[in-house]
């Protein structure tokens, strides 16, 4: 095996990733080459030398090219789709590149390093061509500086450059060492999509072969010569503190260092820091098993600091403040109340959906080494700034002293936006003197918080004699966060609407979890407007693309969040694709549309009865998300999203006694499995040549209202509660 | 604390640990053996899935005392070169999203066409349900299985 040394911090302007690599040696073979295992005759030789054009790229003298994916990787495949980008514009043989991952330095990749709101490809748009068209400028230079002609003359595609009127040519990698340094100007052309030859391609995951050889790529798996290992206890409930513990008899336990109270809590914190739990029992010792028996070990005075919260409690709240809570954002058209009372036919139904947790299935875990004046934390944060931010502010250590480098993450969906794990262990290090990792338990991270919102919306609709649908509110309250987005479909294609988003009141923490409010709302409007069809006697795409068509043409009120020809677009898409209006017998059908992350999504999904019970067939997708990057790996993520959609709106909860959650674990906690998810999920993207916008989220809000929807057809039962195996109408094992 | 002789990968490994210590926190604490995940710790999840004897287990519910002079197969022994027909099938099928299940839905899947050479569709449900993926990769993992199949 031939090795190569990743060189570090050789050019100041790019800080080296330690996570990924920077000072070890790294077996070739495991780097993440871009050209597949059996491409081994197409593969370069390792460079012995190599030039750092760019913030992301450095060219080695054989011609291989390093890329550094700037974003966290959750699962999401960036690390593909954002070097592809780069290489697109740089014009490299994708088999020619191999990709790491970049270390937090946003002024070097000039782009924002997180992962959320399925922004990564949208901001990363501009960024990531810029620095393959500069890479490619600067190459072009040198040739034409080294052969006295201009630039111009010159053509480079696929790694090469060539005269356009003569004969020679030079690779890469021979002229990369003339083109470090070379300035670039301001504006830069790029290339017209018609021009792609590798976006728009299906690419393999670049770490899918270390991901199915167990290569160490998580937090959890890093290591560290002299590192401890730590655990924490936090409060078993919401509204809990510790007040002592055992301390002597722990410490006293075989394999543990040290055990005492940390304290996380920081001035001014920013949304990101959301924490219930900034005091908590840290363990540190020499193994897992034995953090594990001491923390079973642990006799902890707790002490109340507020009321301890039930779902019952929850479910109170939520109907008191659904009546008369204050209105948060709300948009008014018209006159529903007045066009409510005119109606021919009104129908008013209320949804609800209970609070969920993210459940990656990495637990959350983080390594830190804190000294004196510096710091260094290493592990899976899908928002690496604000914890660095936050780590300055608890360690009183300036920012630029701290690093926060990022490994591949067993999971995001939202959960790792919030850095409290980074801080905690931070603190621990701090008071060790020594390099920590340390790891939750599952129980530890699924009664830690940071759940999705409970949510509770009623939605009401009024249809006039000739079926048109004249007037329609919706009223939506959660724990804490209201669930409605005023501004989006059908707003603009109704003339009489209400919408209104109402917060309440929880000491549970919650947060950002996998397409935020979406998730629930796309499932409670699309079920309802299913519902409304029907009243209607409509079909219930049909029922849609007339809105859709009234929103183009006269559209009512202020301007509407969203493209009705891209929404109505992937509607006539999965209709022609799913053969929408056939019948088969023993299949049910449900479809649902929805716009979220400035993506469209519309889905039909089948549903047949197996052994008694509604099992998902098949389901069609259909996608506008602009360019696609990587179609692979975007047809990934969107079926990811389905099954996440159905499993967690049919089998997935949160109940609250004495303020905790009585789920703690896999064993109660249901998360969908393999004999549960569909068995084919096709997926469409309409092509088009406006800028890519997200796909981690977007797949996952239709799949609720297509999957109730199919769940009536096929039970005669509409489902108004999650999670949906659990409601009486439907009997699942 | 006590030692133990262990058969790991085809390679004799002696390890001085207390003797409950589950499998699965010898393999990473102990041995370095990082490829095999701790998911839930009760059996739920199967991110642990190592083979024993050939048999798909979960290693974070197996005392390492149980497994003396048996052969421990993990992730990282399934193939020398990463290219056991499973692996193969996995890359071609792109299977991974955040990659974290997937050694130990590769190692039950790899005990499961070691039983049943061509397993069907309920075969593969009833061997893979006790393996959970959070990003929803079963379509994928589903046609892997049926491609490693063929392989």
């Amino acid at each position: 095996m031939t090795v190569i040394k990743t060189k570090v911090g050789r050019r100041s302007f790019l800080k080296t990733s330690a996570a990924a690599g920077g000072g070890m040696l790294i077996g070739f073979s495991w780097l993440t080459s871009c050209s597949s295992l059996e491409d081994g005759a197409d593969e370069l030789a390792v460079p012995k030398e190599w030039f750092e054009i760019n913030g992301y790229i450095k060219i080695g003298d054989t011609g291989m090219v390093t890329i550094y994916s700037p974003n966290p990787e959750i699962g999401q495949n960036v690390m593909t789709s954002m070097p592809m980008i780069v290489a697109e514009e740089l014009d490299v043989p994708w088999k020619h590149v191999v990709v790491e991952q970049g270390a937090l330095d946003e002024d070097a990749f000039k782009n924002p390093q997180f992962a959320g709101g399925s922004l990564s490809i949208m901001y990363g748009w501009e960024p990531l061509r810029m620095a393959g068209a500069a890479g490619k400028y600067m190459l072009l230079e040198a040739a034409a500086k080294e052969w006295g002609v201009a630039s111009s003359d010159l053509v480079a595609s696929q790694g090469v450059i060539k005269e356009v009127n003569g004969s020679r040519s030079i690779g890469y990698g021979e002229i990369a060492s003339k083109a470090v340094g070379i300035e670039v100007p301001e504006k830069l052309e790029l290339k017209e999509p018609k021009d792609y030859t590798l976006i728009g391609t299906s690419q393999k995951n670049v770490e899918g072969s270390k991901v199915v050889t167990g290569k160490p790529l998580f937090g959890i798996d890093f290591k560290r010569e002299g590192m401890m290992l730590a655990m924490i206890e936090h409060p078993p409930a919401f509204g809990m503190k510790v007040k002592d513990f055992n301390v002597a008899e722990i410490k006293a336990m075989s394999g543990v260092k040290d055990a005492f109270i940390i304290d996380t809590t920081i001035p001014d914190p920013a949304w990101a820091d959301v924490n219930a739990f900034n005091h908590l029992i840290a363990i540190v010792g020499d193994t897992t098993w034995q953090l594990m028996q001491a923390k079973k070990a642990l006799k902890v005075n707790w002490e109340n600091e507020s009321q301890l919260e039930n779902s019952d409690m929850h479910q109170q709240r939520m109907i008191r403040d659904l009546a008369t809570g204050t209105v948060g954002g709300s948009r008014k058209d018209g006159n529903a109340k007045a066009a409510f009372a005119k109606a021919e036919k009104v129908i008013e139904r209320t949804y609800t959906s209970p609070f969920m947790a993210h459940n990656t299935m990495e637990p959350m875990n983080f390594f830190a080494d804190v000294k004196d004046n510096s710091a260094e934390l290493i592990g899976p944060t899908q928002m690496p700034k604000m914890m660095e931010d936050a780590a300055a502010k608890l360690l009183g250590i300036p920012v630029e002293n701290i690093s926060v480098d990022m490994t591949r993450i067993g999971g995001g969906f939202g959960r790792r936006l919030y850095g409290h794990f980074g801080l905690e262990a931070a603190a621990i290090s701090k008071k060790m003197g020594a390099p920590i990792k340390m790891i939750y338990t599952r129980e530890d991270d699924m009664t830690q918080g940071t759940y999705r919102p409970a949510y509770r919306s009623t939605y009401k609709a009024g249809l006039d004699k000739n079926n048109n649908l004249v007037a329609f509110s919706v009223r939506g309250v959660g724990l804490p966060e209201g669930p409605v987005f005023p501004n989006r479909f059908p707003a603009g294609a109704v003339d009489n609407y209400l919408a209104e988003s109402i917060g309440s009141k929880t000491n549970v923490s919650t947060g950002a979890w996998r397409a935020p409010r979406s998730h629930f709302t796309a499932g409670a409007e699309q079920s309802f407007l299913d519902e409304v069809a029907e009243l209607a006697g409509k079909d219930p795409i049909d029922f849609r693309l007339e809105l859709f068509d009234k929103a183009i043409s006269s559209p009512v009120g202020e301007k509407y969040e969203y493209d009705a020809e891209r929404y109505a677009g992937v509607l006539k898409l999965v209709k022609e694709k799913a053969n929408w209006g056939t019948e088969t017998a023993g299949v049910h059908r449900g479809v649902a549309a929805y716009f979220c992350h400035n993506s469209y999504v519309a889905q039909v999904m089948d549903v047949v009865i197996e052994n008694n019970q509604p099992k998902v067939k098949k389901v069609w997708c259909a996608v506008d998300c602009g360019i696609v990057i990587n179609k692979e790996g975007a047809t990934n993520i969107i079926q990811g999203g389905v099954v996440d959609g159905i499993g967690h709106s049919m089998y997935s909860e949160l109940k609250f006694e004495n303020g905790a959650s009585i789920h703690k674990n896999f064993n109660t906690y249901k998360l969908i499995r393999h004999n549960q998810a569909p068995e084919d999920i096709e997926v469409f993207f309409v092509e088009n040549e406006i800028s890519p916008t997200g796909l981690g989220e977007p797949g996952l809000p239709p799949a609720t209202g297509a999957l109730a929807s199919a769940l009536y057809k096929a039970t005669g039962k509409r489902l108004y509660n999650q999670p949906f195996s659990s409601q009486p109408e439907i009997s699942l094992g | 604390m006590a030692s133990f002789e262990l058969n790991i990968n085809g390679q004799q490994k002696t390890v001085d640990v207390d003797p409950t210590t589950p499998l699965l926190w010898v393999l990473r604490d102990h041995l370095d053996l990082v490829g095999t995940k701790f998911g839930c710790g009760i059996a739920q999840c199967g991110a642990c899935t190592v083979h024993l004897n050939g048999t798909a287990v979960r290693s974070c519910s197996l005392p390492v005392s149980a497994v003396t002079g048996q052969a421990v197969t993990t992730i990282e022994g399934l193939s020398e070169k990463g290219d056991h027909p499973v692996q193969k099938a996995w890359l071609e099928a792109d299977v991974p999203q955040c990659g974290y299940c997937q050694a130990g839905q590769i190692m039950s899947a790899a005990a499961l066409l070691d039983n049943n050479a061509n397993p069907s569709d309920q075969d593969i449900d009833a061997a893979m349900s006790g393996n959970l993926c959070r990003c929803g990769t079963y379509v994928r993992i589903k046609k892997a299985i049926k491609t490693a199949a063929q392989l």
